[in-house]
C-alpha cells in the first residue's frame, strides 16, 4: 500500500476532469438533513512528541507485559528475530490477505508457496494451504472436512484439547449435523488413551487428538493413529505450541491424515486477540478436501517458474454452497512472518529453541517438585508445558505472586475445571532465564505446605 | 457440432444412459464435456451407495469450475470407472465410451422411458444455448 499524497492544484485539476466546481458538490447527493455541519468531538491533534509521550504512559500501566511470564496455554512468548518485523513491513508485503489479482503479485505467492513448502516440512505432511485464521478454527475446519472425506457424521475429540478449541469446534459444527463426541483423558498420565475412544465406530469419520495436549503431556499419537484407521477413520492431530514440532516426531510420521496447528510460535507477536495463523496440512489424496487457497508451482510456455492460485473452483467465491469451506483467503501478512522466522532460524535454529524450551521446562519442574506440598499430577511426558499441583487452591497463590513478586506462575485450571482447584499451568520457553526459573520456585516456596 | 448416439437416453442435467439388462451406465454427455472445457478431476461415489432419480452423485471439476452430477434414475451404485482418477481427460476424449462414470443396479424399470431421446436431446441443447 503505498501512501499518495495529493495538492490543491491536483484537487482542482480532478475536479475540473468530472466536470465538479467543488469537493462539496460530490456530496450533494446526500439529503441536507444528513449531513453532520459541526465539528466532531474529538481531541485537538496532538504533536508527533506529544503522541509517543502520550502512548508510553498508556503502555506503562499494562503492568502484566512487565511481569516474568510463564503462561502458555495456546499463546507462547519466544523471541523473535528483528529481521522478522523489518522485512514483513516492507510495502511489496504489506498486506494482511492473498490480493485479489493474485498471479501479478508473484513474490506474495512465492512467499505463502514457501509457508507451505515449511508446513509440510514440520509436520510430515504431503500439502498444506495458505493458512487459516488461527489454530482453533483451523481445528474446526479438520473436523468439516474429516465429515467430508469419509462421508461420516460422529467426531470423537479428545478431552484433553484446549477448552476453547474445543469450544470453537462446537460452534462451527453445531448446524453441520456432526455428532462431536469426548473421549476422557486419563487423570494419572495425563494423556488420551485408546481404550477412552469406546465412542469409535463405522459412523466415525476422525478422532481428534492435540500433541502436546492443553496440560502439555505428549500423547501416544501412533497408538491413536492405528485405533482410528482400523476403524476407517482419520486421525486428526492439533498441536498448539508449533515450536514443539522442532524437537518432536512429526504428527505426519505417527500417521496423523490431518495436521492442524497454531503457528504463533513462529515470530508473531503475543497479543490479546490476534492476529495469529492456522497451519492445516494433510496427504496429497485430500488435497480437494482442504479448506481454503492453495499456491501452486507452475511453469510457462518459456519454462519459466511462477506461482498460480489452485483448485480455487473448490473455493466459495465459485462454488457457492458446495464450496470446501467458507474461507476464501488467508492470514497473509502473519503466514509471511511465519516463514521468515523460519527461514531466519533454519533448521538447527528452530531445533535449538525447541530443545533449550524443554531443557528450561523440565529443570523447572524438577525444582517446583522438590517444594513440599507440590507436585506434578501427570506422568506422561511432556515438552515446555506441564501441569503442577498445589498444596492450596491454585488461583489467589498465582494472583498474589503476580502482585508480591511480579511473576505470573502460570494458568489457574480450575478456570476450565472446577474439579481441579489446586493445579496450574505453567510453561517455560527459551525466553525464560535460569534466574526467572528460580525466582518461580523462590516464589512458590512460600506457599509450601506446614511440615 | 456435439456427438449425440441415437442408442442412448439423456437427462436434461446432460447425462447419458445406456441400459444393459437391468444395469444403467451413466456418464456425461458430448454437449456437456465441450462446455466443461478439460476436465481435471471427477469425484465418485462407492459402490453400494443408493440414490434417488435427480440426485447428486458426485462432481466433475474443470479448469474452469466444478460442477454437480445428477443421477437420471434411481438405483444402487454397483461400479465405478476408478480409471478416471488417473485418467480424467477421457471425459473430455470418449465421453461415452472409456469416459463412463458409475454402473447402477436401477430400481425402476420404466424410469429410463422418462428420459429424452437423442433426437429430443439435440433439440433441448439447441433450445438451451439460444
Amino acid at each position: 500500500m503505498r501512501y499518495i499524497p495529493n495538492s490543491p492544484d491536483e484537487r482542482a485539476d480532478m475536479l475540473e476532469q468530472i466536470g465538479v466546481a467543488s469537493t462539496e458538490q460530490l456530496f450533494e447527493s446526500i439529503p441536507e438533513n444528513l449531513r453532520l455541519r459541526e465539528h466532531l468531538k474529538v481531541p485537538a491533534a496532538m504533536s508527533e512528541l506529544e503522541l509517543l509521550k502520550r502512548f508510553e504512559d498508556i503502555g506503562t500501566r499494562n503492568q502484566a507485559a512487565q511481569r516474568i511470564s510463564f503462561l502458555g496455554g495456546g499463546a507462547y512468548s519466544h523471541y523473535t528475530p528483528t529481521i522478522v518485523d523489518h522485512l514483513i513491513s516492507r510495502s511489496e508485503f504489506f498486506t494482511a490477505y492473498t490480493p485479489y489479482q493474485p498471479e501479478i503479485s508473484q513474490g506474495t505467492l512465492q512467499a505463502i508457496f514457501e509457508f507451505q513448502t515449511l508446513v509440510c516440512q514440520l509436520t510430515g505432511m504431503d500439502i498444506a494451504n495458505a493458512s487459516m485464521y488461527d489454530g482453533s478454527t483451523a481445528m474446526a475446519e479438520a473436523v468439516l472436512m474429516a465429515e467430508r472425506v469419509t462421508r461420516r457424521s460422529k467426531v470423537i475429540v479428545s478431552s484433553a484439547i484446549h477448552p476453547q478449541y474445543l469450544e470453537v469446534a462446537h460452534t462451527y459444527v453445531q448446524h453441520a449435523g456432526i455428532d462431536l463426541r469426548h473421549a476422557l483423558y486419563c487423570t494419572e498420565l495425563g494423556t488420551t488413551l485408546p481404550e477412552s475412544l469406546s465412542a469409535l465406530d463405522e459412523n466415525t469419520a476422525a478422532v481428534v487428538v492435540q500433541s502436546p495436549n492443553f496440560f502439555g503431556c505428549i500423547e501416544d499419537v501412533s497408538a491413536l493413529a492405528e485405533k482410528a484407521h482400523n476403524a476407517g477413520a482419520l486421525l486428526v492431530v492439533v498441536v498448539t505450541e508449533a515450536m514443539s514440532l522442532g524437537l518432536l516426531r512429526s504428527p505426519g510420521a505417527c500417521g496423523a491424515d490431518i495436521v492442524v496447528a497454531e503457528g504463533q510460535s513462529f515470530g508473531v507477536p503475543l497479543s490479546y486477540g490476534g492476529p495469529y495463523v492456522g497451519l492445516f496440512a494433510t496427504r496429497d489424496k485430500y488435497a480437494r478436501q482442504i479448506p481454503g487457497r492453495l499456491v501452486g508451482e507452475a511453469y510457462d510456455k518459456h519454462g519459466r517458474r511462477g506461482f498460480v492460485l489452485t483448485l480455487a473452483t473448490r473455493e466459495q467465491h465459485i462454488r457457492r454452497e458446495k464450496a470446501t469451506s467458507n474461507i476464501c483467503t488467508n492470514e497473509g501478512l502473519i503466514a509471511l512472518a511465519a516463514t521468515i522466522y523460519l527461514e531466519t532460524m533454519g533448521r538447527r535454529g528452530v531445533q535449538e529453541v525447541a530443545h533449550q524450551c524443554a531443557q528450561k521446562a523440565h529443570y523447572a519442574a524438577r525444582e517446583i517438585e522438590k517444594l513440599a506440598g507440590f507436585s506434578l499430577p501427570f506422568s506422561a511426558p511432556f515438552f515446555n508445558e506441564f501441569v503442577v499441583r498445589a498444596p492450596a487452591s491454585a488461583s489467589p497463590m498465582l494472583d498474589q505472586l503476580a502482585k508480591e513478586k511480579g511473576i505470573d506462575g502460570g494458568i489457574a485450571l480450575s478456570r476450565f475445571d472446577s474439579e481441579r482447584p489446586n493445579d496450574f499451568l505453567v510453561c517455560v520457553t527459551e525466553t525464560n532465564t535460569r534466574e526467572e526459573i528460580d525466582a518461580l520456585v523462590d516464589g512458590l516456596a512460600s506457599f509450601t505446605a506446614p511440615v | 457440432m456435439a456427438n449425440v448416439p441415437d442408442n442412448l437416453h439423456y437427462s436434461k442435467d446432460h447425462e447419458w444412459v445406456r441400459v444393459e439388462g437391468d444395469t444403467a451406465v451413466i456418464g456425461i454427455t458430448d454437449h456437456a464435456q465441450e462446455q466443461l472445457g478439460d476436465v481435471v478431476y471427477v469425484e465418485l461415489p462407492k459402490a453400494g451407495e443408493e440414490f434417488g432419480a435427480h440426485d447428486s452423485f458426485g462432481s466433475v471439476e474443470s479448469v474452469k469450475a466444478v460442477s454437480e452430477i445428477f443421477t437420471p434414475i434411481s438405483g444402487k451404485v454397483a461400479e465405478v470407472n476408478q480409471s478416471l482418477a488417473d485418467e480424467p481427460e477421457k471425459v473430455n476424449k470418449d465421453p461415452y465410451g472409456e469416459g463412463w462414470m458409475i454402473k447402477m443396479k436401477m430400481s425402476k424399470s420404466g424410469e429410463v422411458d422418462s428420459l429424452l431421446t437423442a433426437a429430443e436431446y439435440e433439440d433441448f441443447t439447441k433450445a438451451e444455448s439460444e
